[in-house]
């Protein structure tokens, strides 16, 4: 299953729900396409809603980690939301929970923006 | 317990890391690996065909990537050889390390070591060796003789 997003406003976050692998390739394309295009409208709320991704692999990780230094040096603020387990462990076995700040539910990550 | 190998010669293409992950997790269900394993294990071989195809033979048309499964009485032994130029593996940074972290790549290697019991990498001039091996544990459903 290939990687599909779709964004929406709430309170002046953006919210990305994406779907399916985040890999080498189309995954991790749309996913950095999609925050660029953000990013470039003036956007600097942003939060990845990753509730139905299934996979992820380095290729991703590292995807994920460029959209949030991306962000950051533009302003912005990038946050994960609903991680599921798989997702979940790669970030602890990778310490890369203690980078993101991660969210389990759409009204305390769009709160927790300044 | 029945010993089986199966061999496949790929391009070097994004399918081919697509394809290697397919085949991963078909064999390991075969064995009779659980969930968890057997996405340890189909992500570990992910991770190994990446770099066969990018960083070994970088794209390359007339460059192969071999790729072995092979059940022994206790192991599945995966094996991916490129035709590349070699790996400096003392180059490769842990990507533990706080200076490391936001890295956006270089966390492949290190996966493949937490997925797997074994990580063995054997660089030379003529390409990359990559073996992993995962321990069988209780009893398998053992699988069907396949070959290509």
């Amino acid at each position: 299953m290939t990687m599909k997003v779709g964004s929406r406003q709430v309170d002046g976050v953006v919210i990305v729900d994406c779907s399916g692998r985040i890999t080498l390739g189309e995954g991790s394309v749309i996913l950095r396409d999609t925050v660029r295009d953000l990013l470039s409208k003036g956007n600097k709320k942003i939060v990845l809603n990753l509730q139905d991704v299934n996979y992820i692999d380095s290729s991703g990780i590292g995807e994920l980690v460029s959209a949030f230094t991306t962000t950051k040096n533009q302003g912005g603020e990038l946050k994960l939301l609903n991680l599921t387990k798989k997702v979940n462990d790669l970030l602890q076995i990778t310490k890369l929970y203690t980078v993101f700040d991660v969210k389990d539910d759409e009204p305390s990550a769009v709160k927790s923006f300044k | 317990m029945t010993e089986q190998r199966v061999s496949y010669t790929l391009d070097s293409s994004l399918e081919t890391i697509d394809n290697a992950e397919e085949k991963a997790t078909r064999f390991a269900s075969e064995l009779g690996f659980g969930d968890d394993e057997v996405m340890q294990i189909s992500m570990a071989v992910r991770e190994g065909a990446v770099n066969a195809v990018l960083h070994g033979n970088a794209y390359a048309p007339d460059k192969k990537v071999i790729l072995a499964f092979e059940r022994t009485g206790s192991e599945l032994v995966i094996t991916i050889r490129d035709q590349g130029k070699g790996m400096d593996l003392s180059k490769i940074p842990n990507p533990l390390a706080p200076e490391n972290l936001l890295k956006t790549s270089g966390r492949g290697i290190f996966l493949m070591r937490s997925f797997m019991d074994v990580v063995e990498i054997r660089p030379s001039s003529t390409g990359t060796e990559l073996k992993l091996i995962k321990h069988v544990h209780g009893p398998t459903a053992g699988g069907k003789e396949a070959s290509q």
